[in-house]
């Protein structure tokens, strides 16, 4: 189990093994060799800088037209940009603040991925925690097969849960919704609940086994001592094991996270697609349906859309790398 | 938005952390008083009991349940009629078609692309900027790079091009084309945009891989006079073998069950569907509940050699360690 645990990516090693390859560059070899390695180098070289521009284009053309003037993108390619000049901020002002019906009105479909986001992660983080604790650290026999079990769930694709899940949702949770509804007036009948469970449930499998892996590597003397000193399995769970393990934790946060913000099945199923709830994902893809032309809109919105999780990501990118590295093995 | 509407999210968001604290600190209070007879097991129920109940309710319960739905007609009478109609009209069986297509070339391809750019980058100048570039698109949501590309595939009836791909061929002399409507070409230049997505996922794990892979053989190799082709072939391919089967699958998983691509840029339309669309199409909104969970099963039917072929090779290379 060991090898599928968070991988540490040598980010911080980069720099150091640029260097040494440079000082072996320079080491004497044989001049044919030199030249043979140059030009190997070089095509790569050029390989390379042809596949990061060919993927950046894409994301670049996108960032530069919810910059310009409607009528210029209609008309004129972004590459045009130097000739045909034109700036403005009022794709985004549009996108965002217009209060117009037709207008996407992106603003309050933030507040909902944030909303849905923030407690769809919470929620799967620490119940899963709660679990690889007790799995790692609680042993029983039957609890490795319980264990396995967990593992072996996620072979199932979302697909198979939507539909019976949907139908005991509405059943069982529509009434507490209404509840709700009735005794706090401004919370409305379609609220965050099932997302925020549905979430939960589908990432509890994966987030279980990663936290397990990285919760049962924790030194059995230190849970042992622990115990010695006449701690709880409360105690040991939150002042010795949580702490411990914040950067299994962190790591999944951020994949959990990013996995959310980005869904767009659940909430299509789930969310009942109004203002109230929907995530900004499916605002847009909306938006491509109905105003599959106006550039101006989707450019701007798309980039709102997208410009959190790039935050995130590349603020956090080491934890986020070591989360997908241990995430990949999950099957 | 009002300002009503913004109070009752952020409460919602307040009573649902209150809740989850009040849970959990529930359980930790019964977990630490629990009765000194049999003490462990109550303990370790409480511990798996949230997680345990989301699973069963979520995840066991509904796909056990889609199994039987995909053997049953509207009225709930048994029958195969589901699977019939998945194998003999044309429309269904150009949806498995597609998703076999997507299958066939969106691993492979990413992989391909990710494993020569983690090789042309390794230890160069600014490598990590170059890993960033291919990486970004991970973070960007199926629906963002539906935009992002249709943008690119955009066509304009009149006047200059403005997506980029129309620009270029009109550029070498042809007649713009509306790529998304025109069969077949409109589902490869959707798998193109799952390639975008996957080959920094694959690039990133392969990259980490090739790290891995020790100096000693590279050197020993390149001591006995082979040249860098020979070097790659022979000693990195076999070194990072294990990260390729993952990387492989892991992508081969994800592109079975791509649904957010095709739903935005086409919905599936124009010969576009793939088995996860066709299934949200006719579960959610043909209310065709049979056909949907008979094509989650088939979804699942197409998973599963390749996770079993994954856990094989995981357990081998551990047994070699």
């Amino acid at each position: 189990m060991s090898s599928v645990a968070p991988a540490d990516l040598p980010i911080d090693k980069e720099l150091a093994d640029g260097e040494a390859a440079e000082l072996a560059e320079r080491e004497p070899g044989t001049k044919a060799a030199r030249v043979k390695q140059r030009l190997t180098s070089r095509t790569a070289t050029i390989a390379s800088l042809v596949i990061a521009v060919v993927w950046t284009i894409p994301t670049f053309g996108l960032l530069i037209s919810s910059f310009r003037p409607a009528e210029l993108i209609r008309t004129t390619g972004w590459w045009t940009i130097f000739q045909n000049p034109g700036f403005t901020l009022e794709n985004y002002a549009t996108v965002l603040f217009s209060t117009s019906s037709s207008s996407p009105q992106l603003g309050s479909y933030i507040v909902n991925s944030i909303a849905i986001t923030l407690l769809g992660t919470l929620i799967t983080l620490v119940f899963a925690a709660m679990a690889a604790y007790a799995f790692a650290w609680i042993k029983f026999k039957w609890v490795n097969w319980l264990f396995i079990f967990v593992f072996a769930l996620q072979i199932i694709p979302l697909q198979m849960s939507l539909v019976p899940l949907l139908q005991i949702f509405s059943t069982w949770l529509r009434p507490m919704q209404a509840w709700l509804h009735d005794i706090v007036p401004i919370i409305p009948e379609q609220n965050y609940l099932p997302l925020w469970l549905a979430h939960a449930m589908f990432g509890l499998p994966l987030a279980i086994f990663l936290l397990h892996n990285f919760i049962s590597d924790i030194p059995a003397d230190v849970i042992e001592a622990a115990k010695v000193d006449g701690a709880t399995h409360g105690q040991i769970f939150f002042r010795i094991v949580l702490p411990l393990a914040t950067p299994a934790l962190a790591s999944f946060a951020i994949f959990q996270f990013i996995w959310v913000w980005n869904d767009l099945l659940v909430a299509l199923i789930f969310s009942g697609g109004t203002q109230d709830v929907a995530p900004i994902t499916q605002r847009l893809a909306e938006l491509v349906g109905t105003r599959g032309q106006d550039w101006q809109l989707l450019t701007a919105a798309a980039f709102v859309s997208i410009v959190i999780p790039l935050i995130v990501f590349f603020s956090l990118q080491r934890y986020f790398v070591r989360g997908l590295l241990a995430g990949a093995t999950k099957g | 938005m009002t300002t009503a509407d913004l109070l009752g999210k952020i409460l919602q968001v307040v009573m649902g952390l209150a809740v989850l604290a009040a849970v959990v600190g529930l359980l930790i209070f019964f977990i630490d008083k629990a009765p000194k007879k049999g003490r462990d097991y109550w303990q370790l129920a409480l511990f798996l009991l949230p997680a345990m109940l989301f699973i069963a309710i979520g995840l066991v319960y509904p796909a056990i349940r889609t199994s039987f739905l995909a053997f049953q007609n509207n009225a709930g009478e048994w029958t195969l009629d589901n699977f019939v109609w998945m194998f003999t009209q044309p429309a269904a069986i150009r949806t498995l078609i597609n998703t076999i297509l997507w299958v066939a070339l969106a691993p492979i391809i990413s992989t391909v692309i990710g494993l020569a750019y983690a090789v042309f980058i390794d230890k160069s100048r600014g490598e990590k900027y170059y890993k960033v570039i291919l990486f970004m698109p991970i973070a960007i949501s199926f629906v963002g790079a539906g935009v992002i590309w249709g943008f690119v595939y955009d066509y304009n009836g009149v006047g200059d091009q403005i997506g980029v791909l129309n620009a270029l061929v009109v550029a070498f002399g042809g007649d713009p084309v509306q790529w998304l409507q025109t069969d077949p070409i409109n589902t490869i230049l959707l798998i193109v945009i799952m390639i975008w997505i996957q080959t920094g996922f694959a690039m990133v794990l392969l990259s980490a891989a090739i790290k891995g892979v020790p100096t000693e053989q590279i050197e020993a190799a390149q001591l006995d006079g082979t040249n860098a082709w020979q070097r790659f072939r022979n000693v990195t391919v076999p070194g990072i073998r294990g990260a390729l089967v993952v990387v492989f699958t892991t992508i081969s998983i994800a592109t079975l069950k791509v649904f957010d691509i095709v739903r935005t840029m086409t919905a599936g339309n124009f010969n576009t569907s793939v088995v996860a669309n066709e299934m949200y199409t006719q579960a959610f909104r043909a209310s065709e509940i049979g056909r949907g969970s008979a094509l989650a099963l088939i979804l699942f039917v197409f998973v599963l050699p390749i996770v079993i072929y994954n856990v094989n090779v995981l357990r081998k290379q551990r047994e070699i360690r």
